[in-house]
């Protein structure tokens, strides 16, 4: 049998790439949006729903940013709720290890397992951001050098958790009066560098064991946390020769932590623009770049580049002729930075732009965010399939620019191919997240196997 | 304006309010960590027009000692997040007010903030959230990030335990303050989508909260577009002067604990002293009476439940809260006489779930209409509406000129 793809679908985001000024954009807080996105997903038998965080609004130039989408919900309460409007798709989301405690996490993921009958997944990123920090008790206190520290303690402590009820721990026998099989159970202690706590944990074990741990993150470092903790990784890398590097590179520190080699799925972010001729579909992709790079964005995103107030450039005029500013102020927060090197990549910018002969817009649509897959839904499956058996891929999440129909099309268009090829379930054979990706039940501490 | 007939609210936890509940719900023991029953709960609540229920919550494991726990295997243990539960049964109803538990001592009030208003929006306006105080050490340790000196039940009328729950009831208030900021934070109309100027957001329409506190900072603004309802339902569970004087300065809704009708009146006139301490300006408290019930279509019947319940658990109830032990008309003539004392309503705690709460629907709510005490279908709205709240000003916006 050749290799199944995973498929996720990626509520849109609150970057420029979620575009807000087509006549089809909807709410992005109405839960009417989600329960669309959740149930098309669910309609093309996707194995996950995933739902990004922000806790800070963005701001540029010392004022909130006002460009793109803004405003989202509250990741894991939104999960709760789509719990009861689909039945078999996992839910995943994003939430962050340095402004919440392990134990009031680990409940409330536990508690999405139950609640979901076992399709709940975190996506553990950290940050050590004093931004984002002045909107919590503890502020922004954690070094740059500790985030995977911290989350690698943090997710350890949270499989502590997860393990603490034993699977049978509730008979509930009537007859005898016997709610508990042992007395207090859920009793854990964690004493490390990070955490100090102990206590009894309140959720009996979920359906799951442990909900699936995706990660995101790109250095070594978070190539490494991946490896040891991680059973999914949301990676950047979508072409295939940046694909198979990456795959390379993580399954060799996956074997070096003593896991299997297959243990840790792999699943770029990736865009999908169809249309019924290869022409048609390239049409439409520059259309939908048009409509994410407005010409207010345009600037703004040079301005990141560039770290300098640049509103004063014409949209449709040449490049600044200075370099960037690399001192360490920049002047947009809450997000990451650009570049590692913006000197040398400004200076390729305006190569590039002399080159074609372009204004800031268009030099902006050119070398930002194009699109994954563009084509026929022939030729999409076709593509999203070879990446898949080539080993860039394990599979996709897949983003779309609209809510919430962005992803109505390739649910109809596209899946049909992929079942066809026999790459893609055509229904749910489990109930549960970890069941559709082929992942083992987690062996609670000490107490040997479970069956799946 | 408070409506002329009485509010009816339920509060769930567990399989009932009893300790000894789960021997005879018809339930399954484990029924508490699965969705279906909680699903089932709420809208058994919705067919019976109930204005609201609560969702329980602790941080620790449930237990008879006063603090840490207590050994037994005969009770009812572990609980799934109360905020989570809510948001869950939030797509399968459409009017009843959903208020679950949160903390105040050791959550984030941002995430408490975004969680509450999300909820309303996922509810379309039947939010709400009650705070909870939490003074035990055992709950401490499972965060590990602050100390709280032990206090015993005992000690909570010596100095230092006044002065602790005083400390833990103000910053309480403080959370309660920059949660409802944060709800304010954006404008109804901050989202403008405006093409030609390549904006999504008029951001002179968001605010900065800028709270600074004796226990923590908040700058803000929220995540979340402001609620449907503007603000979110706060409603406060208080016993005496500290928490009343809480309730006054911070809550919608607050649920007291009165023995009978005549304490009923003394307590909602404490209850007003305190508002007027408070200096509250806007709507007053809507009140409701916490009533624990067990019910039979007899008298006889219910006292046999209730006789059963407690040889199960080897002790006669006890409560905060009255117990009343009773037929749904019984009960029914009740809530009327302690709404003519004062209260706006009831919080029933059901002993027994899911069977004196479909007792409460298709029974008591029954005999409440034949009384003209209650309505015969939801009137439409959020659950400011039902209560009888207007939606409130923006604290940020502009005064039009």
């Amino acid at each position: 049998m050749p290799k199944q793809i995973i498929l996720a679908a990626h509520f849109p985001g609150v970057n420029n790439q979620t575009v807000w000024s087509d006549p089809a954009a909807g709410s992005q807080i109405d839960f009417a949006s989600f329960t669309h996105l959740a149930r098309t997903a669910e309609r093309g038998t996707f194995d996950f729903f995933f739902l990004a965080e922000g806790l800070r609004l963005r701001e540029q130039r010392g004022r909130i940013h006002d460009l793109d989408v803004v405003g989202r919900p509250d990741t894991l309460t939104v999960l709760a709720a789509l719990a009861s409007v689909t039945t078999h798709l996992g839910l995943a989301g994003t939430l962050n290890a340095t402004f919440r405690e392990p134990y009031e996490l680990a409940r409330q993921l536990a508690t999405l397992d139950h609640l979901s009958g076992g399709r709940s997944a975190w996506n553990v990123v950290t940050s050590s951001d004093a931004f984002t920090g002045e909107n919590f008790r503890r502020g922004g206190y954690l070094d740059h050098a500790l985030r995977y520290e911290r989350a690698g303690e943090f997710v350890r402590t949270a499989r502590e958790l997860w393990d603490s009820w034993a699977p049978d721990a509730v008979p509930g026998d009537r007859a005898t009066g016997r709610y508990l099989a042992e007395a207090d159970p859920g009793a854990f202690t964690h004493v490390g560098e990070q955490f100090d706590i102990s206590g009894h944990f309140t959720v009996p074990r979920s359906p799951q064991g442990h909900p699936v741990v995706i990660q995101a993150g790109d250095s070594p470092d978070g190539r490494d946390f991946a490896a040891a903790h991680a059973d999914l990784i949301f990676s950047r890398h979508g072409t295939l020769e940046a694909g198979q590097a990456f795959h390379a590179d993580v399954r060799a520190r996956v074997v070096r932590n003593g896991r299997a080699p297959d243990a840790v799925k792999i699943l770029p972010g990736a865009t999908v623009v169809l249309g019924d001729t290869d022409a048609e579909a390239q049409e439409r992709a520059h259309h939908i770049r048009r409509q994410q790079v407005s010409p207010q964005t345009a600037i703004l995103l040079l301005e990141q580049l560039w770290n300098r107030d640049l509103s004063g450039y014409d949209p449709e005029g040449p490049l600044p002729a200075h370099d960037p500013d690399v001192s360490a102020d920049t002047i947009s927060q809450g997000r990451t930075r650009f570049s590692r090197d913006p000197v040398a990549t400004a200076r390729q910018w305006r190569a590039l732009a002399q080159e074609k002969g372009l204004g800031i817009r268009d030099l902006v649509i050119e070398v930002t965010g194009r699109q994954s897959f563009i084509g026929t839904p022939a030729s999409v499956a076709e593509q999203m399939n070879h990446a898949v058996q080539s080993d860039a891929a394990d599979g996709f999440i897949l983003v779309p620019h609209l809510t919430p129909g962005g992803l109505d099309e390739f649910v109809d268009r596209v899946v049909p191919l992929l079942r066809e090829r026999g790459v893609f379930r055509t229904g749910y054979t489990g109930t549960t997240l970890r069941e559709h990706l082929g992942l083992p039940v987690p062996a609670p501490a000490g107490r040997g196997p479970v069956p799946a | 304006m408070p409506r002329p007939y009485p509010l009816l609210a339920v509060a769930l936890d567990g399989l009932g309010w009893h300790p000894a509940a789960w021997r005879l719900s018809t339930a399954p023991a484990d029924a508490p960590f699965t969705p279906g029953y909680w699903a089932g709960l709420v809208t058994e609540a919705e067919r019976g027009t109930l204005d609201l229920v609560t969702v329980e919550d602790s941080l620790a494991l449930q237990s008879t000692r006063p603090d840490g726990p207590d050994g037994r295997t005969d009770q009812v243990r572990g609980r799934l997040d109360a905020v989570l539960v809510a948001a869950r049964v939030a797509p399968l109803t459409r009017h009843i007010g959903l208020v679950p538990v949160a903390g105040t001592t050791h959550s984030e009030p941002f995430h408490v903030s975004t969680a509450i208003a999300t909820l309303d929006h996922v509810s379309q306006g039947r939010a709400g959230w009650q705070p909870r105080v939490s003074f035990r050490r055992s709950e401490a340790r499972l965060f590990g990030r602050r100390e709280v000196p032990e206090l015993r039940p005992d000690q909570l009328d010596t100095p230092a335990g006044a002065a602790l729950l005083a400390d833990l009831f103000a910053e309480a208030a403080d959370v309660v303050e920059v949660v409802r900021r944060l709800w304010d934070s954006w404008q109804d109309d901050a989202v403008i989508r405006d093409v030609a100027t390549g904006r999504f957001i008029d951001r002179d329409r968001l605010h900065y909260v800028d709270f600074a506190g004796r226990w923590f900072d908040v700058k803000g603004p929220s995540i979340v577009p402001r609620p449907p309802q503007g603000q979110p339902v706060v409603a406060a569970l208080a016993h005496d002067t500290v928490p009343y004087a809480f309730a006054a300065g911070s809550a919608d809704l607050v649920f007291v604990t009165p023995a009978d009708a005549g304490h009923a009146a003394a307590v909602v006139a404490a209850v007003r002293a305190a508002e007027r301490a408070a200096g509250r300006t806007g709507p007053p408290l809507r009140i409701l009476a916490d009533l624990v019930v067990v019910l039979g279509d007899t008298p006889s019947a219910a006292r046999h439940r209730r006789d059963r319940l407690d040889a199960l658990d080897g002790a006669p109830l006890t409560s905060d809260a009255a117990v009343v032990t009773g037929t749904p008309g019984q009960l029914a003539d009740l809530i009327a006489e302690w709404h003519r004392a004062g209260v706006d309503g009831v919080r029933l705690r059901p002993a027994v779930l899911p069977d004196d709460l479909t007792t409460i629907t298709r029974a008591l709510v029954p005999a409440l209409r034949d009384r003209g005490l209650y309505h015969d279908r939801y009137p439409g709205g959020t659950l400011r509406d039902l209560l009888g709240l207007p939606r409130p000003v923006n604290r940020y916006a502009p005064v039009p000129a």
